[in-house]
């Protein structure tokens, strides 16, 4: 009894793995549609950082146009050319200006974009402490009363009604 | 006829909403109850008559009718009818239809919800909804009507564009649009409170509950849009930084603040006048957000089509309005006076801090969307600000935001001692470094980004579950507003999982395949085993069969498509998610390759956890909702009908 | 409290900067080429000689290059304007047939050759050109797009106008029209014909 039924899981086991070999040889590992994979992964990094030059605002690294067809293809070249990702960057501002840069170059003309909220952290920051030293003197002033409604309460606390 | 009489609906909503701005006010100036008392009916009449008018492009969509111009342009005979019905506000003109419609029915729950209030403050909040309700009504009845006929009419609808034809149309624009709306009702309490002189905490007890409803639809708003574009777009990203989903953030992240600074003002009677300034500034960022989309100043992929003129009335509204409110401001809030002392440390000091970066957060995103405007206006040339620059600045300084969720949460009113404080956050801070720890050890492409995030959500977590614990150990009633508290602060840390996560081991494969070839990620496998051509009502397809087995087991079949509406060039494409609490399966067909034998180029997406940014953003909702539930506010209510 | 003022003061400088970004076209980009050379190039023409040409050839004059192609839709609308301009001999017009041959033209399951893209390219301009008037003096062709890239070319039509040096003075996006050709074209082709 034993032995027939470690027969037969034998077997079963035994055809499983010949069944998977088979399908593996049968069905076939798809290729990756980038010719270079490595290439295209450094592709995908820049490309995300640069404008497509003719949709509603989308990277290059989505869009479907042409132009950005032709772009793409174009940094692929200049990658394959072992250039850095500044010198593609650079290549394409030449003829396309800071436009194309999803990533504003930080120069003079972008220092407030990117220095700005930093500083107006610092400023909120300081405003903050200064705002709550001021509170640490305790100032409980209680509004006083307008004219126009102290008269109203000594009616009230004179006539005995209920307001 | 019918669409005329529905346009003429609208000319009289007009009038009415300014005889509701002018007459209350006045009243409450030279003291006439009765011209105060308007204010009530005068908000139910402006609701029905836009609400007619609604209905009649409504009905001109689900019938067909072509000779209204806009529904020829918005709709078409082949839609199937849920999406005729959201071609209403698909396009620009109706959508503004929506806005008013939406203002006129926040202003009726004001006027039916506010019995407890004095009839003068009611009588100013409904004025000043009264008067943003005739700025839109004007700019929609003199350049914007969806009622403008097409003579002779089309012989059918241009169609509405297939990318909007999909449930999340359906839901997505209406919960922001009452967010945005809903945003117009605290600041309407805030100009009465400057316009009465009396900006005390009462003012603030009564606006925190429209408040949080308000950013209850912004939060589900802006989360069903995030959701929408990831499923439909086709590749699975879910925040471009576009200027319009800014937008949208903008006033979701002053809404957080007012939120979070009106607890103050209700409690302790502090920030009165920053309080006022939030609410001017969260509806303020609403309306330049209607200005941005709409006028064409700045390219999105969701902006409507633009016409200068518009861009000049709705620039001019914004002045106004915004100009009116901050001039009133600085005439009046001096005036309000200081609450009680608050310590460094306390939890007034920890909420001022929360509001305060949350607006340095904003002006950040303000910057980076406007500044190509600014620089193109100074004549320095053209440059673009895209998702680098907000990621890099954005992420930090949510930082410290997240963080202060468990300090302010465990700090006391007007003092806590920082030793004090100190001890009971040391659990979340060692659940913190554990958690990044583990990221950096186990981990291998685990980043010290991937670290941080994990740790921030830790911390969080850790955090609200000793104050759980503690305040449970207590005497008394638990208000359901502090479960909401935590539950919504939960749900950031959910998002920031999520957000960490996917970002961190996000797989994509991008590859051509043939029938029966196989792309694995991870444990997965997806086998194309077919490709068919398919019939829908407005769309031919080619849809493609995709066997999905996990650890070689099956596991599920995809069915990715690539569209092709009648009405449109572009082809679309409808990715097939397999979606699950752990991780989300993306499947995007692409065009077919030219080649000897048959093939498709597939992208094939693995995303841990990117279920965790809708799970989350369902737990803030959650939370608002019983925030908002709490027995103070049911409470007023039961005793102002008694 | 003059601090009260300051959130009134940052908004009106935003109302500005939006009134004055409404005259604004975001979509137009402007050219980082102006006043540096044109980028050189040599492509083929429409005579099947073999004969290529590029803008070292028209060095010493003041010329026009106008990028175009038969299945853009705006340069139809411009092509009356550059006609009557080549007729009135201002100065010589170049045509820079860009893509002319897209993906849609190949055959089933194969991919055009060079040759024939150049083939198909050079027919289809000559009877267009044959129907509509021929400005150019002569007509290239940027097959791949490569020239376009080099040029900062994001959309046809687009017009340059490069002096006697060879460096590019002026640049257009879209049609070129009458107002453009009065108001900008004409008086600097006067000042730099006459330098």
């Amino acid at each position: 009894m034993k032995l027939t039924h470690l027969l037969l899981r034998t077997l079963f086991v035994a055809a499983c793995l010949v069944l998977s070999g088979v399908t593996t040889t049968l069905a076939k590992e798809a290729l990756p549609m980038a010719q270079d994979p490595v290439l295209e992964k450094r592709l995908i990094l820049i490309s995300e950082e640069l404008r497509c030059l003719v949709c509603q605002n989308e990277s290059l690294a989505s869009s479907r146009a042409e132009l950005a067809n032709d772009l793409r293809e174009e940094v692929r070249k200049l990658i394959s050319q072992n250039q850095s990702d500044q010198q593609i960057k650079d290549y394409l501002v030449s003829r396309y200006g800071d436009f194309v840069l999803y990533r504003p170059q930080v120069k003079p003309l972008t220092w407030v974009l990117w220095f700005g909220p930093f500083l107006l952290l610092v400023v909120a920051v300081w405003g903050m402490f200064s705002y709550v030293r001021q509170r640490q003197s305790a100032q409980t002033t209680v509004a006083a009363l307008s004219d126009a409604d102290r008269h109203k309460a000594q009616a009230i606390l004179n006539s005995g009604d209920a307001p | 006829m019918i669409v005329e009489i529905g346009h003429f609906a609208l000319i009289l909503a007009a009038f009415v909403a300014l005889v509701q701005g002018v007459l209350p006010l006045a009243g409450t100036m030279n003291g006439h109850q009765r011209w105060q008392a308007l204010a009530r009916p005068a908000a139910i009449v402006q609701f029905l008559l836009i609400a007619f008018s609604y209905g009649v492009l409504t009905n001109a969509a689900v019938t067909d009718d072509f000779s209204v111009k806009y529904i020829a342009e918005h709709s078409n005979s082949l839609l199937p009818v849920q999406y005729k019905v959201a071609s209403v506000w698909g396009g620009h003109e109706g959508s503004l239809l929506m806005w008013v419609l939406m203002l006129s029915g926040w202003t009726l729950a004001v006027a039916l919800f506010s019995r407890t209030l004095p009839l003068a403050m009611v009588a100013r909040v409904i004025a000043v909804l009264g008067f943003v309700s005739v700025g839109f009504l004007s700019f929609i009845l003199i350049t914007s009507s969806p009622f403008e006929r097409l003579l002779p009419a089309a012989l059918d609808g241009r169609d509405l564009n297939p990318l909007l034809q999909d449930p999340g149309l359906v839901i997505h624009p209406p919960m922001l649009y009452m967010g945005y709306v809903g945003f117009s009702v605290a600041f309407a309490f805030a100009i009465s409170a400057l316009l009465s002189g009396r900006m005390d905490a009462a003012w603030a007890r009564w606006s925190r509950p429209w408040t949080v409803v308000a950013w209850i639809f912004m939060t589900a708003g802006i989360a069903l849009g995030s959701w929408w574009a990831y499923y439909e777009l086709g590749w699975g990203g879910w925040w471009f930084w576009d200027p319009v989903e800014n937008a949208s953030l903008m006033p979701w992240l002053f809404g957080t603040a007012l939120i979070h600074a009106l607890m103050v003002t209700d409690k302790r009677g502090g920030f009165k006048a920053w309080s006022v300034l939030l609410a001017i500034g969260a509806f303020s960022l609403c309306l330049l957000g209607t200005f941005l989309v709409r006028s064409g100043v700045l390219t999105s992929v969701h902006a409507f089509a633009s016409d200068p003129k518009r861009g000049v009335f709705i620039l001019i509204f914004l002045a106004l309005v915004v100009g009116i409110s901050l001039t009133l401001f600085a005439w009046r809030a001096p005036k309000a006076t200081l609450g009680g002392k608050i310590a460094l440390v306390s939890r007034e000091s920890m909420l001022l801090a929360n509001s305060v970066l949350l607006v340095v957060a904003t002006g950040a995103v303000l910057l980076g969307t406007i500044y190509p405007l600014i620089i193109d206006a100074m004549n320095l040339g053209k440059l673009s600000v895209g998702a680098p620059y907000f990621n890099a600045v954005f992420v930090p300084l949510m930082v410290p935001i997240v963080f202060l969720m468990v300090p302010g949460g465990i700090a006391h009113w007007r003092e806590s001692r920082g030793k004090e404080l100190g001890r009971q956050m040391r659990w979340p801070a060692l659940a913190a470094v554990l958690a990044a720890a583990v990221i950096l050890i186990f981990s291998e492409r685990g980043t010290w980004l991937t670290a941080m995030g994990m740790a921030l959500a830790a911390w969080v977590v850790v955090g609200l579950l000793v104050q759980i614990v503690a305040r449970v150990q207590k005497p008394g009633r638990i208000p359901l507003s502090f479960w909401g508290m935590h539950l919504a602060h939960l749900g950031i840390a959910v998002v920031v999982v999520g957000i960490t996560l996917v970002k961190g081991y996000e797989i994509e494969r991008d590859v051509r395949m043939g029938l029966n070839d196989t792309v694995s990620i991870e444990n997965y496998s997806f086998e194309l085993v077919g490709l068919n051509e398919v019939n829908g009502p407005n769309y031919k397809a080619m849809r493609a069969t995709v066997n999905v087995t996990k650890d070689q087991k099956p596991l599920e079949v995809l069915y990715p498509e690539k569209r092709r509406y009648f009405s449109s060039a572009m082809p679309m494409t409808e990715a097939a998610i397999d979606a699950g609490p752990l991780r989300d399966l993306y499947v995007s067909l692409g065009e077919a390759i030219e080649g000897d034998k048959p093939q498709w180029s597939v992208r094939v997406y693995y995303k841990p956890f990117v279920s965790w940014l809708w799970y989350g953003a369902i737990l803030m909702v959650l939370g608002g909702l019983l925030a908002v539930s709490d027995r103070r506010y049911r409470k007023s209510a039961l005793s102002a009908a008694s | 409290m003059k601090k009260f003022f300051i959130p009134l003061g940052i908004f009106l400088v935003l109302v500005a900067f939006l009134a004055i970004g409404l005259k604004r076209n975001p979509q137009e980009i402007p050219s980082p080429l102006l006043g540096k050379p044109a980028p050189l190039f040599s492509l083929n023409t429409l005579d099947a000689g073999g004969v290529k040409f590029g803008p070292q050839n028209m060095k010493g004059k003041v010329w026009m290059l106008n990028v175009w192609a038969t299945w853009c839709v705006a340069c139809r609308d411009e092509h009356p304007l550059l006609v009557a301009l080549s007729k009135a001999n201002q100065l010589p017009i170049v045509g820079l047939n860009y893509k002319e041959v897209q993906a849609q033209d190949a055959p089933a399951g194969r991919q055009l050759t060079p040759e024939e893209k150049l083939r198909i390219a050079r027919e289809r301009s000559a009877v267009w050109l044959q129907r509509l008037g021929d400005p150019y003096a002569v007509s290239v062709f940027d097959l791949d797009g490569r020239v376009g890239i080099d040029y900062g070319v994001y959309g046809v039509p687009e017009t340059y106008i490069i002096d006697k040096e060879g460096v590019i003075r002026f640049k257009t996006v879209g049609a070129v029209t009458l107002e453009t050709l009065q108001s900008q074209i004409l008086p600097l082709l006067q000042k730099l014909n006459a330098s």
